[in-house]
């Protein structure tokens, strides 16, 4: 079970069950879906960027209690930040959930992300953690296609 | 040893149970003696394959250490050997399968393959514009797309029938989209997602009456029920080796003989011809018309094993004891709260999907893989049926005759600790 715990840390099943900026965003002016076709995780990122700040963003979808706390606390930690700060994040978090230990997380920078390191122990979650991100990246990018883990 | 819970088990049911050592049985399964995460093995994810007796992984080294050559062509000993081993393998299929003929089967890599090619040999020839196929709504991917790339070539169309909340069968709306231009009905006999037992010998029944050829794929039903192709009287079956006990990469297609010797081939090379010149090529008869280069060979010669294997505990006392597991598997998890059953079928093989309230079954499949316990979470190939039921993916806890009633208690148990996590 403390492996578990690991993994389902409090922060992460709290942001499942009430996940943060779950809604359908109006007035977005950058949206991207992202689909991870092992397990049917939908996820829809929405935007609104102005002069290269994201001021407003929300999700909406269904997925795992990981993918659906990772997409509400990516949604708290990244509005506010610029675009870059935002695609800085998402490289910072995929190096810690893909076990890349040369990069520790700084906790200034990653915050409550820190709770995912626990899904580096669980390679086959990793692509749950890290949908919503590549989602956003999607949607930054103004991407039309889907976004995949694949 | 059996522990008490079990003899208890074994007094209240003493007419299958005591046939049915299933703990001699498991010895024969090495695969089954380990830990994982520190618990005991539960292997629960038989629908998506089952595992190898000793007897097949024996049968097989054996081949490979002493008897290894390429079957149909060598005058030399070896070659005589593993030929006669081949064709061995695929006699017991057709007995396996109550064949009126060995020369009605064909190996070929899995079901998956199968069903394409009969799609390619079969059906694509005799389609037009406006031609339909028709399928279930239950059915797998497999029985799903090779239908809708043949339709695509052609200009056929794609029919299904539905199902009900239970996920049976509607026979009438079936019958209803059995027309004039219904080529070929394709149905699975047992739904992988939803365990539903289809009533297939109808199903042909009113296919025939209307003169339409069948194909029934048979994947997860050979490993639970006596199949009988003759009584069922259907056009094509198909099966995969390694759900049936048996190694991957080796399936069956029986054909009836008539249609095979119609059909022209599905993959062109060597062993499926009797003579090639630049300018003309004759091809050989049926089943090697269809067996294209080098078959696998140890695969057929392990599946045979499998096959002897099975019978040797007898597919009716397998059917018997499975019913009897699912039955205890339904009741003891259909008492906990927020689960729900997807898949509710009267006629039913041993396969449990299911859904908890506001747990995604992958969060399920992960906490359970914690507890040892081995089942399939998502959308198990069959993503339409899981949109009918309204559900993006299901949490999937399929039986075979060497699973225990101890090891239905162990995925109780670890299903109370899913919802006691996310509670």
């Amino acid at each position: 079970m403390s492996d578990l715990r690991e993994l389902y840390q409090e922060v992460i099943l709290d942001h499942n069950k009430r996940p943060r900026n779950f809604q359908k965003l109006e007035g977005a002016n950058r949206v991207a879906d992202g689909y991870n076709p092992l397990c049917g995780d939908q996820i829809r990122v929405y935007l609104f960027v102005e002069d290269h700040v994201i001021k407003d963003i929300a999700f909406h979808g269904s997925g795992c209690a990981i993918s659906k706390a990772s997409a509400s606390m990516m949604t708290a930690i990244v509005k506010g930040k610029t675009t870059a700060e935002a695609e800085g994040l998402f490289e910072t978090f995929h190096k810690m959930v893909t076990a890349d230990l040369s990069a520790a997380p700084d906790p200034l920078v990653v915050g409550k992300l820190a709770a995912f390191a626990g899904v580096r122990e669980f390679p086959v979650r990793v692509k749950c953690a890290t949908l919503p991100w590549h989602t956003l990246h999607a949607a930054l990018e103004g991407k039309e296609q889907i976004a995949s883990t694949e | 040893m059996r522990p008490v819970t079990g003899m208890a088990a074994l007094v209240m049911l003493p007419e299958v149970s005591m046939a049915f050592d299933v703990e001699r049985i498991r010895e024969d399964f090495p695969v089954l003696r380990q830990q994982v995460h520190g618990r005991p093995l539960v292997y629960l994810d038989n629908a998506a394959t089952s595992q190898k007796p000793k007897l097949v992984v024996e049968t097989m080294e054996q081949y490979y250490l002493t008897e290894n050559s390429n079957v149909h062509r060598g005058i030399h000993l070896l070659s005589e050997q593993a030929t006669e081993a081949f064709e061995g393998a695929r006699g017991k299929v057709a007995r396996f399968l109550n064949a009126r003929d060995a020369r009605e089967i064909i190996f070929v890599r899995g079901a998956t393959e199968g069903i394409n090619l009969v799609a390619h040999s079969f059906a694509r020839p005799l389609l037009s514009v406006g031609d339909e196929i028709l399928i279930s709504e239950m059915e797998h991917h497999s029985n799903i797309v090779p239908w809708q790339m043949v339709c695509e070539e052609t200009g056929a169309v794609l029919r299904v029938a539905p199902i009900n909340d239970d996920g049976e069968l509607r026979l009438d709306e079936y019958a209803r989209l059995l027309g004039p231009r219904t080529r070929l009905v394709s149905m699975t006999h047992v739904s992988n997602a939803l365990g539903t037992i289809n009533p297939v010998q109808q199903v042909i029944k009113l296919a025939h009456e209307r003169g339409v050829p069948v194909l029934i794929d048979g994947a997860q039903a050979a490993p639970h029920l006596p199949v009988d192709v003759r009584a069922l009287d259907c056009d094509f079956y198909v099966c995969s080796g390694h759900k049936l006990f048996g190694p991957t990469g080796i399936g069956i297609v029986f054909g009836k003989a008539h249609h095979l010797e119609a059909m022209p081939p599905y993959q062109g090379g060597g062993d499926m011809i009797l003579s090639v010149t630049f300018e003309k090529t004759i091809y050989n008869e049926a089943p090697i018309k269809f067996e294209a280069g080098t078959p696998h060979i140890a695969g057929a010669i392990g599946l045979g094993s499998a096959i002897d294997y099975v019978g040797s505990i007898g597919l009716d006392r397998i059917a018997a004891y499975e019913g009897e597991l699912l039955a205890y598997a339904t009741d003891a998890i259909s008492a906990i709260p927020g689960l729900r059953i997807i898949g509710t079928a009267k006629e039913k093989a041993s396969i449990l999907s299911f859904v908890l309230d506001d747990v995604h079954a992958h969060d399920i499949g992960t906490i359970l893989d914690q507890e040892g316990i081995a089942i399939r979470t998502g959308h198990h190939c069959a993503q339409p049926v899981l949109k009918r039921f309204g559900v993006p993916a299901t949490a999937r806890a399929s039986l075979a005759f060497y699973n225990t009633r101890d090891e239905i208690d162990a995925l109780v148990k670890a299903i109370h600790k899913v919802t006691e996590m996310f509670g």
